[in-house]
């Protein structure tokens, strides 16, 4: 009796083990798509025909490799782009467009941008659903001397935008929590 | 000798050990033999007062001390002629101490009655029926599990002198058995070791703390029937069930002021020696957010839906039982603490306030767990005259995990991370014992699976796996004498672990595994190499140790163990940024085994009114596996530290001090202490996370007459962890539009805490056998600011503050 039930029961662990190999599941063999992650940040700031792009790449997300940053030229001084920023994720097949799911959830996300004083000005030109600034589109107003630095973009997820200060564009009390930061060395000249 | 005369006059010294009641029901029946010689033989049997043998129950005379046998009869041979104090006990049952005169061969039968009131929290456990004879076990009863009903198995864990514990927020407790945590403790459910993603910092033991019936602690491996591989220690948690006839239920109902929630556990208990048994077990908790002093801690609440049930078959010569257990439960987690790069984290250890603080609300958002565990066990043991047995046992577990975290949009709804565990486990353990020796031995072998699912568009933190374990233990027990007892075991394993897992072709080489590890790739996808590691292992383990009794009231206990631990899951295969700690976890495939030697002796002396129980150990650790801050890492969300996987020589040494002092019958002062040391001894530095000195006092108050009152004051001092590795990093924030270095201390441990924390209960008769206990507590009764360094949300936000808590048992 004893040695039936035992028996049994080695032979119902025996069916288990094998049920449930590795290799029976087809899932396990394909890479995980991950659509969420920030590849590329790309601003783009406009002036009549003078268009300077500033990209930061980083095609392997959290991996060790540092993001390539470029930038096609410099700016002018004393002169007001219109600047546009995009999100991609070039990890997902076809490429993921962020920006339009943040515009969707324009209320959870900010875009701030930083740079010294004479740098110029920053100002936004968009709005989330409530009225606050979104930040996907702004105006650069640069500034009156000849200057090169960093211009710092951060995507905000989840800010308290009603903090001091921040629907002027300062990060200080925006808390949430960062999604990208993107540090661009620019110059700016005659 | 001559024998002045035919009645014995028997003086009995009720010790009013607490709040003792009555009368302890005691029985002497005594036996005339007729022929004195200088040197008595004492004998006869221990029950309960419904006359159920307790075998293991203790039994001082004069200078000896024995045990009764499986029927509950002792013998303690060679006892002088004199006046000698007999010392009955049983955990769980009033003791029995009485001054008799011995001048012959006497027979003394004990009825012990059982201990129903709610005192001697840790109790004393010793050579029968214990875990390993060499060790000195420290048990949590279940009147004080009881108490956590509401908590986690963790905090009830903290009443054993030596453990502590680290936590996530207040709801995700692990338990810290002398400064070793995650896969170096083994948790028994039932005599099964729970697999529950136990390598986890943030994952707590998925097990319902009102389920437990009893608790054990050992510290160090040398529970062997369980594993050679708990190089920390084990938890042995064991069901509630009755060996009587009877059919009892209990319910207890909490509610809290903090987390304004509250649970309740009912369970019905059918006992029985022989023929049909079973117990059934179900608990509800609901709570919201915690409150800190200053705010609430948003997103804390939890939820929990459990079940637990057995039945079992029992006769003579043979018991069968099946076991089922469901552990569900939905735990949020402190919305501040995800971060989205090393400037949000700089921010909130700086701020000292919370990012996000909202109203409260019983809602749980993300981030936060859900898990789920089963466990189903098997089990047939042959007994053989009361000397020998034979157990089969089939366990399957399966343990679900999902973490969501803050996500974009519809990814919100989808967990970050999705595991899922399947674990099977055979054993076979065999146990013989005579009258001075005892034997055990058995086999064991499991295969488990984990399965990351692939869907959470997330690369899973651990690969998916499959792993073969087969084991082989031995151990011997001999009493020498009825005052030295040795214990040794020894113990072999072997495993073998098989993972899939993709790394990103950049990091494959940046860890410089492609000379090396050339063997595991096996595909390759974009920028992706799909490999295959596997790795095999054999271990040995053994233990060795022995129990000297001087005298009635003098017990040294030593013991040497040697244990194996392989690397786990997420030792070998992290891969990427942790958000709560703003740090990039890597594993490492070339670690190897980790092997603990340690040594562990306690030395405990009970006098009438005072007892202590000091337990100094040594745990030296080759190849201690650790995180260890490596470098930096520059991605689209700014620069992280990186943290890889390294072993080291490490040493740990440390003291546990337990005492107990009888002010008067009324009045009980408990003092426990603990220290422990960690040090890196390669890098001659201390070790991380190791818990600071704590040192608690509790006075007791306790009136059988006035309703079995009980009053408590706890005092909790934790000191600050002044031995600690410095891993302050620096990071560039922007001010004014500029990046300005600045140090992230994410080393310096918190200030020192003292805590006081309150306990009442009174005991009430309801009606015929029904009573109810009423309990009324509060925790933290000053409202008291603080952080703890063993907390992993230390940067973000205080402790909860004071939580006022009443209780209902009711016992029918």
């Amino acid at each position: 009796m004893k040695n039936i039930q035992t028996s049994s029961l080695a032979l119902l662990a025996l069916t288990f083990f094998s049920a449930c190999s590795n290799d029976d599941n087809p899932a396990v063999y394909i890479p995980v798509n991950e659509e969420e992650v920030i590849t590329t940040v790309t601003t783009t700031l406009t002036n009549g025909s003078d268009v300077v792009t500033l990209t930061s790449r980083d095609l392997d997300g959290d991996g060790p490799d540092a993001p390539v940053v470029t930038v096609s030229g410099p700016l002018k001084k004393n002169t007001v782009y219109t600047g546009a920023v995009t999100f991609l994720n070039e990890l997902a097949t076809p490429t993921d467009n962020i920006t339009a799911e943040i515009e969707e959830e324009s209320d959870e996300h900010q875009i701030f941008y930083q740079a010294p004083a004479t740098f110029g000005s920053f100002a936004y030109t968009d709005t989330d659903v409530n009225g606050k600034p979104l930040g996907l589109n702004f105006t650069f107003t640069t500034g009156t001397d000849n200057v090169s630095g960093d211009l710092i973009i951060t995507l905000i997820h989840e800010p308290n935008k009603n903090g001091a200060g921040v629907s002027d564009g300062d990060i200080t009390n925006a808390a949430g929590s960062t999604d990208a930061q993107v540090i661009y060395p620019i110059i700016i000249a005659d | 000798m001559l024998i002045p005369q035919r009645e014995w006059v028997i003086r009995l010294f009720i010790f009013e050990q607490k709040m003792q009641q009555k009368k302890v029901f005691l029985y002497c029946v005594l036996f005339y033999c007729g022929v004195g010689f200088a040197q008595f033989r004492v004998n006869g049997r221990v029950t309960t007062d419904k006359d159920i043998p307790l075998a293991g129950s203790h039994i001082h005379i004069g200078p000896k001390t024995v045990s009764s046998d499986d029927t509950g009869n002792y013998l303690a041979p060679d006892i002088p002629a004199g006046k000698a104090r007999i010392y009955v006990s049983y955990l769980g049952y009033k003791s029995i101490d009485t001054l008799v005169v011995i001048n012959d061969d006497l027979n003394f039968d004990f009825k012990l009655k059982e201990n129903i009131t709610s005192l001697n929290e840790v109790g004393v456990v010793r050579t029968n029926n214990t875990h390993n004879a060499s060790m000195r076990e420290q048990r949590i009863r279940q009147e004080t599990i009881e108490k956590y009903s509401s908590q986690t198995l963790g905090d009830a864990l903290k009443e054993v002198p030596g453990i502590s514990s680290l936590k996530t927020g207040s709801t995700v407790v692990k338990p810290i058995i002398n400064g070793l945590y995650g896969s170096r403790v083994a948790v028994i459910s039932n005599n099964v070791k729970l697999e529950d993603q136990q390598w986890g910092t943030e994952h707590a033991p998925n097990f319902d703390v009102n389920a437990a019936g009893k608790i054990t602690v050992i510290k160090g491996a040398s529970g062997l029937q369980y594993g050679g591989d708990a190089v920390g220690g084990l938890v042995i948690l064991e069901p509630l069930a009755s060996v009587r006839d009877t059919l009892f239920g209990k319910s207890i109902a909490t509610l809290s002021s903090n987390g304004r929630g509250g649970s309740i556990s009912s369970s019905l208990h059918k006992g029985n020696q022989y023929g049909w048994s079973w117990n059934a077990l179900g608990t509800f908790k609901y709570m919201g957010d915690r409150q800190a002093p200053d705010y609430v801690l948003s997103n804390t609440g939890n939820r929990e839906a459990n079940f637990t049930g057995d039945v079992k078959f029992a006769r003579k010569t043979y018991d069968a039982s099946i076991f089922y257990s469901f552990y569900n439960a939905e735990i949020g987690i402190l919305g501040a603490s995800h971060t989205g790069n090393v400037t949000d984290l700089y921010n909130s250890i700086n701020n000292h306030v919370p990012a996000v603080v909202n109203d409260f609300t019983y809602t749980i958002g993300n981030p936060k767990q859900q898990v789920n565990h089963q466990l189903v066990k098997a089990a047939l043991t042959r007994y053989w005259d009361d000397t020998g047995s034979l157990t089969f046992q089939y366990a399957y577990q399966f343990n679900k995990r999902r973490e969501f975290d803050v996500r974009r949009g519809d990814y919100s709804n989808l967990a970050a991370l999705d595991l899922e565990l399947l674990t099977h486990t055979g054993q076979t353990d065999y146990k013989r014992k005579s009258q001075n020796w005892a034997f055990k031995a058995g086999i064991s072998g499991s295969y488990q699976h984990n399965f990351a699912n692939p869907d959470t568009k997330v690369r899973p933190l651990i690969p998916t796996h499959e792993k073969f374990d087969t084991g082989l233990y031995g151990i011997f027990n001999f009493d020498f004498s009825d005052s030295f007892i040795v214990e040794s075991g020894i113990r072999y394993d072997f495993s073998k672990i098989d993972a899939i897992k993709f790394y990103q072709k950049s990091r494959w080489a940046e860890r410089g595994y492609d000379t090396e590890f050339s063997r595991f790739i096996f595909g390759e996808q974009s920028s992706q190499w799909l490999t295959k590691p596997s790795f095999t292992f054999h271990n040995l383990s053994a233990s060795v140790g022995f129990r000297k009794q001087f005298h009635h009231d003098w017990d040294w206990y030593a013991n040497a163990s040697l244990a194996s631990r392989n690397p786990n899951p997420s030792e070998l295969f992290s891969d990427g940024l942790h958000h709560a700690t703003g740090i990039i976890e890597l594993g490492e495939l070339r670690l190897n085994q980790e092997k603990a030697f340690k040594l562990s002796t306690t030395v405990q002396k009970k006098w009438n009114l005072f007892s202590i129980d000091i337990n100094p150990y040594l745990n030296l650790i080759q190849d201690y596996m650790f995180l260890q801050p490596v470098g930096f890492e520059t991605t689209i969300r700014g620069a992280f530290p990186v943290w890889e996987y390294r072993q080291t020589n490490a040493r740990l040494a440390g003291l546990d001090l337990h005492s107990r002092l009888q002010l008067s019958p009324r009045w009980t002062h408990d003092f426990t202490a603990a220290f422990v040391a960690g040090r890196d001894l390669s890098e001659n530095e201390d070790l991380i996370d190791m818990p600071p000195t704590n040192l608690v006092n509790k006075i007791q108050y306790a009136r059988k007459d006035w309703h079995a009152l009980v009053l408590e004051l706890k005092s909790e001092w934790v000191c600050r962890q002044n031995q600690y590795p410095m891993n302050n990093f620096e990071t560039n924030i922007i001010v004014d539009g500029l990046q300005v270095p600045v140090v992230v201390d994410i080393s310096t441990p918190p200030p020192a805490y003292h805590l006081l924390h309150f306990y009442s209960e009174v005991k009430v008769k309801v009606v015929g056998k029904t009573s109810a206990v009423i309990a009324f507590s509060v925790q933290n009764i000053l409202n008291t600011s603080y952080r703890d360094y063993l907390n992993r949300q230390r940067f973000f936000a205080d402790e909860s503050g004071r939580n006022f808590q009443i209780q209902l048992k009711i016992n029918y």
